[in-house]
């Protein structure tokens, strides 16, 4: 830290004493140096890309690091690392890698590189449940790797996307003290959490957790093809939402993201920055505990529940047109996706169905949400709360800061209670596994179904589009599903939370941002 | 003296004690650091194990007396989110808090004693109402609407047009109500001059001022009214003294009067106030530094908060504690050097 602390102020002590030509010859062979700075809500809690899966880590994991393949905007994959790939059986997919790939410390990045990583991923708390239908992986030489899953598995690559190859040579030996360089340590110092390798087009020159990161463009970045031009990334976290916006206003900083909702009209009015959103990823819903009320286990309630709840509204008021109203977990280009599903509105139907299921005077219910963890998610619970009431439903709502929340949502502590969730596989069967699964505390299957919405037909189905490896065939059964979850009104959906990023006019985001909200900043061009 | 001192540094062991208790005892209710730890698809077995390794399924009594025995030799534990033992954290973000309070007491005792005094000896005056309903206005306003207002017009500027601008009146009017902005709006900037250890400094060059004038201005806006009105309740009430008219009959310049006779006694009770707001201004600077992203101690106890960093909140409300027992024995020391007539033990005289 000190070390590093006495280069940087002797390197900035150096740039004011070196005399003026020098500089200006530097400036004269290509154009001056492009500095991006950038405010996130939060920085990544460590260098080590395999501490914590989380949105902070993959966004820093894509400047240091590259994966081997990476996803596009309409979801689909594209080569990174991996310049080729194929299927030689059921179990088994060969990558070939690209040639001439640089590490940041000079080493060449081989086969082996990527053997080492995905054995280290496999030993993170983290990613390890991610990585578990891996078997192994052989370098066959030093330009093919070969990726044997336990059963048929179609997600090899969405799995390929998590795999950023860290440089195993240099993770490899002990530090000072006598640690182990490749360990992981969640809660504690290590060598990988504060040095960092990869063959990402930015390398990081100095970090102060909390404060900044800087990065720095790897002069040897094997993607000669792309058009990134930014020099030096400053990030800040700016965790209040009305300063993140200010800096970038003010033009204090350069892009920021998230944009929060509220802002999002005084963003669009300043004529000297640019707001660029997009329908995101993570669904937003309410489960119904069929374990606590009796009433829950009959579809009829469920599906007055759906209908009593205008999520159009809530869409276009509520999140001020800043979110996609939903009707099923996928969201648009995953593979389950069912664009047969509208989402249901009508409070007279929901008034019938009660009736139906003799429950015309209603019945009061618990309900919990957090208020400090999805965008408006308190005011979304408040207004579901009230769109209930319209059929009779009494609701005790209590909100929690997100701290408090996972506690209660842990012990099922409400009937109601609200989730967003995001899959870490793009994918629509990580959905049900985590959401709508019967809960199964051995495989971890359901361990987010507060609903205790139990469908073992379903369950069966998904197992099945697991190991199906022709992708038309799993996409038309992961369908199936979200129909029959629909019919069945296994829970309430809300809506996509959208995306938002915003940044100066000279900065062109718009190329570089996708719905998994890792912006490809190494293809980022900023205009002089 | 001596007595004195010894009764107020058991006094800060009792307040210390305390703080850590109370705050140990709040852990169970802040959530689980584990949450904040793992990915949402970590395994219930993975945080178990996690949750076994940092030690926080033993019982409140074990933890607790894990923590004082550590805490009496100076360890307080290692914070869950910057992986460092939680004094060097803190350490290292004491400067910047302390350097925003330093800066807005100069602001306050610069403008709140002329002015003060000037509203005492003009009480009616145009320009001391003017004064006085400023600094109400001031006292009223929560001061993280204040620091958004000050960036919204100094950092990122207003462009005012309800005037003709084909007028030459109504373009003056615009420009009038209208700002440019260009102040920074967060953090400490890049220009700081290193004095030692972990001190960085934004005190010796100008682009290190600039960046704290915005949070120091909002910062000392709660205060600097209540001093103006302090110290102008007290010049008045000194001003109706006896002594005061006897200095007038004998014949005393009435500058002297105001600024040695009355003045010396005004400070008397602002000093105490002084002390004890000081306090209150360290719990200030947590919606200071949020709003301006100031990286000092308020904003890194806001921070810890949310991630359930548990054993730096604890050292943190320690330290603060600490804080308050040391200026509150320092008020009483200054007080009893400014006017000799006040025994600190307590003693009958």
């Amino acid at each position: 830290m000190i070390d590093k602390k006495t280069l940087l102020a002797s390197l900035l002590g150096a740039s004011v004493v070196l005399p003026l030509p020098a500089l200006a010859q530097d400036s004269a062979s290509d154009s001056d140096p492009v500095t991006l700075r950038m405010a996130y809500d939060a920085d990544p809690v460590s260098l080590d890309i395999h501490e914590q899966l989380s949105g902070g880590i993959l966004q820093l994991s894509h400047l240091t690091h590259d994966p081997l393949v990476r996803w596009t905007k309409d979801v689909k994959f594209e080569p990174r690392l991996a310049a080729d790939w194929e299927r030689i059986d059921d179990k088994t997919m060969r990558f070939t890698l690209r040639d001439g790939v640089k590490f940041h410390t000079g080493n060449d990045f081989t086969a082996k590189d990527v053997v080492w990583t995905i054995n280290r991923l496999k030993r993170s708390a983290d990613f390890k449940a991610i990585f578990d239908p891996i078997a192994s992986a052989t370098a066959i030489d030093e330009h093919t790797v070969e990726i044997k899953t336990h059963k048929p598995y179609p997600l090899v690559l969405n799995l390929a996307t998590y795999i950023f190859p860290m440089d195993s040579e240099y993770y490899s030996g002990e530090t000072e003290d006598g640690d182990p360089k490749d360990e992981i340590v969640k809660n504690g110092d290590s060598f990988a959490s504060r040095h960092s390798s990869g063959t990402g087009p930015y390398e990081v020159v100095s970090r102060q957790q909390g404060v900044k990161v800087e990065f720095e463009r790897f002069d040897d970045y094997w993607d000669k093809d792309s058009p990134g031009n930014v020099d030096r990334l400053v990030l800040t976290p700016i965790g209040e939402n009305a300063t993140r916006v200010s800096a970038l206003l003010s033009g204090d900083v350069d892009f920021i993201a998230p944009v929060p909702p509220n802002d999002l009209d005084r963003v669009r009015a300043d004529k000297n920055v640019e707001l660029t959103t997009m329908s995101g990823t993570r669904i937003i819903l309410m489960q119904l505990n069929q374990k606590r009320v009796e009433a829950f286990e009959d579809p009829r309630v469920r599906k007055a529940f759906n209908y009593a709840v205008n999520q159009q509204a809530i869409a276009d008021r509520l999140m001020k047109g800043f979110a996609t109203p939903a009707a099923q977990l996928s969201p648009k280009g995953y593979e389950g996706y069912n664009d047969s599903l509208e989402p249901r509105y009508d409070v007279e139907k929901a008034k019938e169905l009660m009736k139906e299921a003799g429950y015309e005077d209603g019945f009061s219910v618990s309900m919990m949400a957090p208020n400090n963890r999805y965008v408006n998610d308190a005011k979304i619970a408040q207004a579901v709360a009230t769109m209930l009431s319209r059929i009779n439903v009494d609701v005790d709502l209590k909100t929690l800061p997100k701290a408090q929340y996972w506690g209660e949502f842990d012990d099922r502590a409400a009937d109601i209670m609200m989730i967003g969730w995001h899959a870490d596989t793009e994918d629509s069967a990580n959905l049900f596994q985590y959401l709508t699964e019967c809960p199964d505390p051995e495989t971890g299957a359901g361990q987010y179904n507060a609903a205790n919405y139990c469908n073992p037909e379903l369950d069966e189905k998904v197992a099945q589009a697991n190991v199906e490896t022709d992708r038309a065939k799993r996409a038309e059964m992961l369908q199936a599903v979200e129909k029959a979850l629909y019919d069945d009104a296994a829970f309430m959906p809300l809506h996509w939370q959208d995306l938002a990023w915003a940044a100066k006019k000279n900065v062109k985001l718009e190329p570089v941002v996708n719905v998994m909200n890792f912006p490809y900043l190494g293809d980022l061009v900023v205009e002089q | 003296m001596i007595a004195f001192l010894i009764k107020r540094l058991m006094h800060a062991f009792v307040v210390m004690f305390v703080i850590s208790v109370i705050s140990f005892a709040i852990q169970s209710n802040l959530g689980d650091p584990i949450q904040q730890m793992v990915g949402q698809s970590v395994p219930e077995s993975q945080r178990a194990e996690l949750r076994e390794e940092l030690g926080l399924n033993d019982s409140f009594l074990v933890q607790y007396g894990r923590f004082a025995t550590n805490a009496l030799q100076g360890d307080f534990g290692y914070s869950y989110f910057f992986n460092e033992p939680t004094t060097e954290v803190i350490q290292r973000h004491l400067p910047a808090t302390l350097e925003l309070v330093i800066a807005a007491t100069l602001i306050i005792v610069v403008f709140s004693v002329p002015i003060g005094v000037y509203c005492a000896i003009r009480p009616r005056s145009a320009l001391s109402r003017f004064f006085m309903s400023v600094s109400i206005i001031g006292i009223s306003i929560p001061v993280f609407l204040t620091a958004i207002m000050l960036i919204q017009l100094f950092a990122i500027g207003v462009d005012f047009s309800p005037f003709p601008v084909d007028t030459g009146w109504g373009q003056w009017l615009n420009g009038v109500l209208s700002t440019e902005g260009g102040m920074p709006s967060y953090g400490r900037g890049n220009d700081l001059t290193h004095l030692f250890g972990t001190w960085d400094s934004n005190f010796f060059s100008l682009d290190g001022l600039t960046y704290l004038v915005l949070p120091a201005v909002s910062l000392a806006s709660i205060m600097l009214p209540l001093f103006i009105r302090l110290i102008r309740a007290e010049m008045l009430e000194v001003l109706q003294s006896e002594y005061v008219k006897f200095a007038t009959a004998k014949g005393i310049s009435l500058k002297r009067i105001y600024f040695v006779h009355a003045l010396k006694n005004t400070m008397l009770p602002v000093i105490t106030v002084g002390g004890v707001q000081l306090g209150t201004m360290v719990a200030y600077t947590i919606l200071t530094e949020t709003v301006f992203q100031w990286p000092g101690m308020g904003l890194m106890f806001l921070e810890a908060i949310q991630r359930s960093d548990i054993p730096l909140i604890v050292t943190y409300l320690m330290i603060v504690g600490l804080i308050f027992v040391v200026t509150n024995t320092l008020v009483d020391l200054i007080y009893g050097l400014v006017n000799p007539t006040v025994k600190l033990t307590g003693k009958p005289a």
